[in-house]
């Protein structure tokens, strides 16, 4: 992971965001924010009256009426700064990205077959450019001739250069990245500014963000409790009067802006730039908020075993003794034959040996010959200096090496191989001479902690499938080691697209990953596809997700920043709406209570002066913004359980959490106040 | 004693729940039943007679068109009769034309199952005006209101289009539910002592020897349907605290229990149609709990008697019997406050007017979040949306897109619930507002300070829950407010009722999510405390400040 791009904040950040909470300001953005807007017109005519009280017969109170134009005026810069400061964040990784985004040069293949310079934005889809080493590739594409190592540490931050060679699934290169050996032929997949650098630009800066629809709900619901709140307040005036208690419109205004939610509506935007951003930051490239959103829900996954659940290569997990030899035999032979082999295979029969506290005697290698595997011999070992011939490899190889050199074969050699091969693993024999001691059990092994993420997916509710083009036998096995909850054996890429509409047919929204050209239909069918960038171009046009780092498993992430993301909203909604019970308290006995003086019963916070207790309530309403700024950028706290148990914790925190802690905030507030009201 | 009452009074309720709401569904599950046997015979006339052969689903759409246009039609009628009411039969005492203003507020008032009156029925009214507009449009109001529920029910909990015939459902309303039960019901009255006879009012001479005349005509018919279709529009303009609409505690009783059974009922049918009981009763327990929170601040304020007369040094033991009856007493008036106001229904047994401050406060909040239980269906439907408006909430705060019964709650149906919780405040606070700022509405109050506000919000607050009780002490039979409570009324019915069918039809063509442990159940205790805290909340925050200037300002300057 790119730890430049992971920084929280910088001075300059925060700088930056001091002047656009300012710049803000303007209506014409601030429309965009009913609720900020409604402040902001409060804001106004508490200026206006602030400035010219003669006018408004406010002379007696240009004070107070001051002092509640500044607190306003704060709420709207600290609701700006949040947005602003989101908005920063982004901006910060866009400009990282815009550095490998500078003009460059290409060579660009003429129809007759020459080779002219041409600058990068000239090129178009189709254009057929030549990078050598050193160069960077001018955009992105895919490779049609030659292979080279391509350091694509721009996009994903990791260092170790990967390998793009023509055809097959390693083919389609980025933008911007840098050709670190050899020559290769590109052919062009994008237009000037619809790059995939473009995109991720103009995502992570926020320019493209639309409303998804569940902010859309939820700002339709804010603007309802909005406008009910002007009802209440309009309202409230003329009902006063008819008592003879005349409210002043800062009192009133102070009233509206504590009652309307201002604490979610200043953070709204903030929360959801801070969570496409999050997702950014976790190198994965989400092309819409909604798809990042639609994680969330996810019912079902389907991954695909070898690379997500497994490591794909196979591994030793047994060493199966002949008749007749000891497991110690077994054991030191094949170590002796894997000491010098560098392949998986062979270290992980080491890696099995610690494992089991095997002892092995590494003194009889000195001086000994390694034997390579040869696609000939399909065995590998070592010549001891003794003359001795260590051998592992495909047990009818070594068979007929043993048989060779007129050895015999076990008896139960062949049904042992049988087995393991049956169960989906890879038997290996280990044989000195003519002598065949045992059975390496090679299989395919589940990743470390799969089995843990699988079971806090089934804690969500999520459901997994595992896909494989293993026999049934070998998936079952992988299956129930693993602990997903379901698989399709010997599937093909049109199985996966049957199950996805199976599920979604259902109602259930499915993700899945997938690298391969084939996977793009099934990629376009699910609710949410995330493919490796490591993949194919067809792959990542139909995904709605790129994983920069090529990691599958990554997918259960992404789904925890979408519950985080809509729980980060839901938990403010709560906690701004429980605040105005203790607002309540605060000012509705202050805004009565010098005509009714019996009104002060209600005023259990005791608070000072009528005064302290609007402006402490208003401060309140002001500094909770920038104090859950922090909050709206992490988001909450998230940790896989049961929904029930999860909205218990949130209702506890942010919903009782909401009507205490104003209380305890505006006395407070109020005491410090009071030493001057 | 008096706890002891109430006590048994609603254990007698718990007792019909299952029954009634069982039977409810049974009527209207449109699948062959036992129902069917005892009422086919008086239906099929009927649909045959309306041409209502095949009787085929309509969309939300068709349903509403079909119930506003039959409300239009039955408007249209009844207003009639009363501006002719003059010169057409039944009219053995003489009475004139209902002015227009008044006509306008009546027919409103009773198609919307309000029942505010602005008239005195015995002197505003004719025989003929009493049963072809009061008593038919007690009946067609409540069965519109418990259709439109059941159209919202079966659209919440199926799935396709069509959310059932309204023609069909309005039928079998009158004859499987309404007109038996009332019948029956108006039968025990009879035998209870309430008048029932078409013969004009008593002359009676006095022991002093003056002339008085006695109020009857058709009072146990009516009085049965005022409470089964929870209508409350009494016979006599002092309403059921009349010894001839409720002579005894025991006719009391059953009166709390017609108005209040059938609303308390419906949860138990939504459960039915919704395939899970335990929903229907998570929704019945939020209603009874706010039920008996409020019933217990309306019994002991009541009990507590008069803080002003108490500081006077007059016994209090009685509680404050100002306004009540005596064969009631504190508990059995206390209940019938707190029922009528629940269940909208708005017959009154003691008057509001003269309820404690405090006490006050219980009619006021119950027709202000209108629905505990509520009137036929609506009080159901606006639980169920305040349940969809916690699903939400408590949706977001588990990290998914918010679903109720297996559909999502999206832009849409946030749009029109918005439209439902806007209008209700609204349609109270702007003209009490305007009532206190004009002359015209100034007029009418007849107690200035605290209490005025009170009186002009409890009118407006009754108008828009449909729930029809007044206040008293209003003079409110001028233009001005029959105007106003009119209107109030008019939209207080049909917008949220539209809307709500509207979100129902929307939620009902959508994919249904399965589910699984990650699914938010809306049908345990916590959901149950997060709808209780919705309602609250939602409901104190947009009226605590009104009831602060009014009943709790008063109870705080007479303590």
């Amino acid at each position: 992971m790119n730890n430049t791009r992971t920084k929280v904040m910088s001075k300059e950040m925060v700088n930056q965001a001091l002047k656009d909470s300012f710049i803000k300001l303007n209506p014409a953005f601030m429309m965009r924010n009913p609720v900020m807007f409604v402040v902001e017109a409060g804001t106004l005519v508490v200026l206006l009256m602030t400035l010219f009280p003669s006018y408004f017969g406010t002379e007696g109170s240009t004070g107070f009426n001051l002092t509640v134009f500044v607190i306003l005026l704060f709420t709207l810069l600290f609701a700006n700064f949040a947005e602003a400061l989101a908005e920063g964040r982004g901006k910060a990784q866009a400009d990282s990205l815009k550095q490998s985004k500078k003009e460059m040069t290409a060579h660009k293949v003429m129809e007759g077959g020459g080779v002219q310079s041409v600058p990068s934005t000239d090129l178009r889809k189709g254009d057929i450019v030549v990078v050598t080493q050193g160069e960077m590739i001018p955009g992105d594409g895919e490779v049609i001739a030659g292979l080279a190592s391509v350091d694509e540490s721009a996009i994903t931050g990791e260092s170790a250069p990967v390998i793009k060679e023509a055809g097959g699934d390693f083919s389609s290169v980025t933008g911007g990245t840098r050709v670190v050996s050899d020559t290769i032929k590109i052919r062009i997949t994008s237009d000037p500014g619809e790059s995939f650098i473009d995109r991720m630009i103009s995502l992570v800066e926020g320019a493209s963000r639309q409303k998804t629809p569940n902010e859309i709900a939820l700002n339709t619901l804010l603007i309802v409790l909005t406008l009910i709140f002007l009802i209440v307040v309009v309202t409230l005036a003329p009902i006063a009067k008819y008592l003879g208690i005349e409210l002043s419109v800062p009192v009133l205004i102070s009233l509206l802006v504590c009652l309307i939610p201002t604490t979610i509506g200043g953070l709204l935007s903030a929360i959801g730039i801070a969570g496409m951003d999050r997702v950014t930051q976790f190198n994965v490239l989400a092309m819409s908020g909604k798809a990042v959103e639609a994680a969330g829900d996810i019912n079902t996954m389907i991954l695909d075993k070898t690379g997500t659940i497994t490591f794909g290569n196979r591994m030793a997990s047994q060493l199966i003794p002949a008749r007749g030899e000891t497991l110690a035999s077994v054991a030191q032979w094949a170590a002796v034959s894997s000491l010098l082999d560098e392949t998986p295979e062979g270290r992980s029969v080491l890696e099995l040996l610690k494992k089991e506290g095997l002892e092995v005697d590494e003194s009889m290698t000195a001086g000994a010959e390694f034997i390579e595997f040869k696609a000939e011999t399909r065995m590998s070992g070592m010549d001891l200096k003794d003359g001795r011939k260590v051998r592992k490899g495909a047990v009818d190889a070594v068979k007929a090496w043993v048989l060779s050199q007129g050895g015999s074969i076990p008896p139960d050699l062949t049904p042992n191989s049988d087995a393991i091969a049956t169960e989906g693993g890879t038997p290996l024999a280990v044989a000195v001479d003519h002598r065949i001691y045992g059975l390496i059990y090679l299989k395919d092994t589940v990743k470390p902690g799969m089995k843990e993420r699988f079971e806090q997916l089934r804690r969500m509710g999520i459901k997994t499938i595992m896909c494989t083009g293993d026999n049934p036998l070998t998936a079952a096995t992988i299956a129930r080691e693993a602990g997903v909850d379901d698989f399709i054996a010997e599937s093909k890429p049109e199985d996966k697209i049957a199950v996805i509409r199976k599920e979604q047919a259902e109602g259930k929204l499915v993700a899945m990953t997938g690298d391969g050209t084939n996977d793009a239909p099934a990629l376009a069918q699910a609710d949410v596809g995330l493919a490796m960038n490591s993949g194919t171009t067809a792959a990542k046009e139909a995904a709605n997700m790129v994983d920069l780092d090529s990691d599958p498993s990554k997918i259960i992430e992404v789904v925890a920043i979408g519950k985080q993301l809509l729980m980060t909203r839901g938990a403010l909604t709560t906690f701004s709406v429980a605040n105005d019970v203790a607002k309540y308290f605060a000012i509705i006995p202050a805004m009565f209570a010098a005509a009714i003086p019996s009104m002060n019963v209600l005023n259990v916070m005791g608070l000072g002066s009528p005064m302290s207790a609007i402006l402490s309530a208003l401060i309140f309403n002001a500094i909770i913004i920038p104090l859950l700024i922090p909050l709206a950028m992490k988001g909450v706290a998230y940790k896989p359980m049961s929904s029930s148990k999860l909205l218990q914790r949130n209702v506890l925190v942010y919903g009782l959490g909401g009507v205490i802690v104003p209380f305890i905030g505006i006395k407070l507030i109020d005491m410090i106040v009071h030493l001057w009201i | 004693m008096g706890i002891i009452q109430i006590a048994i009074v609603i254990l007698v309720l718990l007792l019909l729940v299952k029954p009634l709401g069982t039977y409810l569904y049974q009527v209207f599950r449109n699948e062959d039943n036992r129902t069917d046997k005892w009422f086919s015979w008086a239906e099929k006339p009927i649909f045959a007679l309306i041409g209502l052969k095949d009787r085929k689903g309509m969309t939300w759409k068709g349903y509403a068109l079909s119930f506003v246009i039959t409300n239009i039609i039955l408007v249209a009628s009844g207003y009639l009769i009363l501006r002719l009411q003059k010169v057409l039969p039944f009219n053995p005492n003489g009475i004139d034309n209902m002015e227009s203003t008044l006509s306008f507020n009546t027919i409103i008032s009773f198609m919307t199952n309000t029942n505010l009156q602005h008239y005195s029925g015995e002197s505003g009214l004719s025989y003929f005006a009493q049963m072809a507009v009061i008593t038919m449009m007690m009946f067609t109001s409540a069965a519109t209101g418990l259709c439109v529920a059941i159209a919202f029910i079966r659209a919440v909990t199926s799935k396709g289009t069509t959310v059932g015939n309204f023609f069909e459902d309005f039928v079998k309303a009158h004859i499987r539910v309404f007109i038996p039960a009332a019948f029956i019901i108006a039968m025990v009255l009879v035998a209870l002592q309430v008048p029932q006879t078409l013969k004009p009012a008593l002359s009676v001479t006095t022991m002093e020897g003056s002339e008085q005349q006695i109020a009857v005509g058709p009072v146990a018919a009516l009085e049965s349907i005022k409470h089964l279709g929870t209508n409350g529009g009494g016979y006599m303009g002092v309403n059921s605290s009349h010894p001839f609409e409720n002579p005894s505690p025991l006719t009391n009783v059953i009166e709390i229990l017609c108005m209040w059974s059938l609303g308390a009922a419906l949860p138990y049918t939504f459960g039915l149609f919704a395939k899970s009981r335990k929903q229907g009763w998570i929704i019945f327990s939020v209603m009874m709990t706010l039920f008996i929170g409020f019933l217990s601040l309306n019994y002991a304020a009541e009990s507590n008697g008069n803080p002003a007369l108490n500081r006077l040094g007059i016994d209090a033991s009685q509680g404050s019997m100002e306004g009540k009856e005596v064969r009631f007493g504190i508990a059995q008036s206390s209940l019938f406050t707190t029922v009528t106001t629940a269940a909208t229904t708005g017959s009154v047994n003691n008057m509001h007017d003269t309820l404690t401050p405090l006490g006050g406060i219980t009619p006021l909040s119950l027709m202000m979040l209108n629905s505990v239980f509520g009137g036929k269906g609506v009080g159901l439907m606006n639980m169920l949306m305040y349940a969809i408006l916690a699903v939400f909430l408590a949706g977001l705060m588990v990290g998914r897109t918010p679903e109720f019964l297996g559909r999502k709650i999206e832009a849409r149906e946030m749009k029109l619930i918005a439209i439902v919780i806007l209008v209700h405040p609204f349609i109270i606070l702007a003209p009490t507002a305007l009532a206190l700022m004009t002359d015209a509405g100034q007029a009418g109050i007849t107690n200035a300070g605290f209490h005025g506000i009170s009186q002009v919000l409890y009118e407006y607050t009754s108008s828009a829950a449909n729930n029809g009780s007044g206040f008293e002490g209003l003079a409110d039979n001028t233009l001005f407010w029959n105007i106003t409570t009119g209107l109030v009324m008019l939209f207080g019915r049909y917008i949220s009722m539209i809307a709500l069918l509207a979100v129902g039809g929307s939620l009902m063509r959508k994919q249904w999510v399965p589910e699984t442990l990650g699914t938010f159940r809306t049908d345990n205790k916590l959901f149950a405390g997060i709808l209780l805290a919705v309602v609250l909340i939602i409901g104190a925050l947009t009226f605590l400040p009104v009831l602060v200037l009014g009943p709790i300002a008063e109870h705080l300057t007479i303590r």
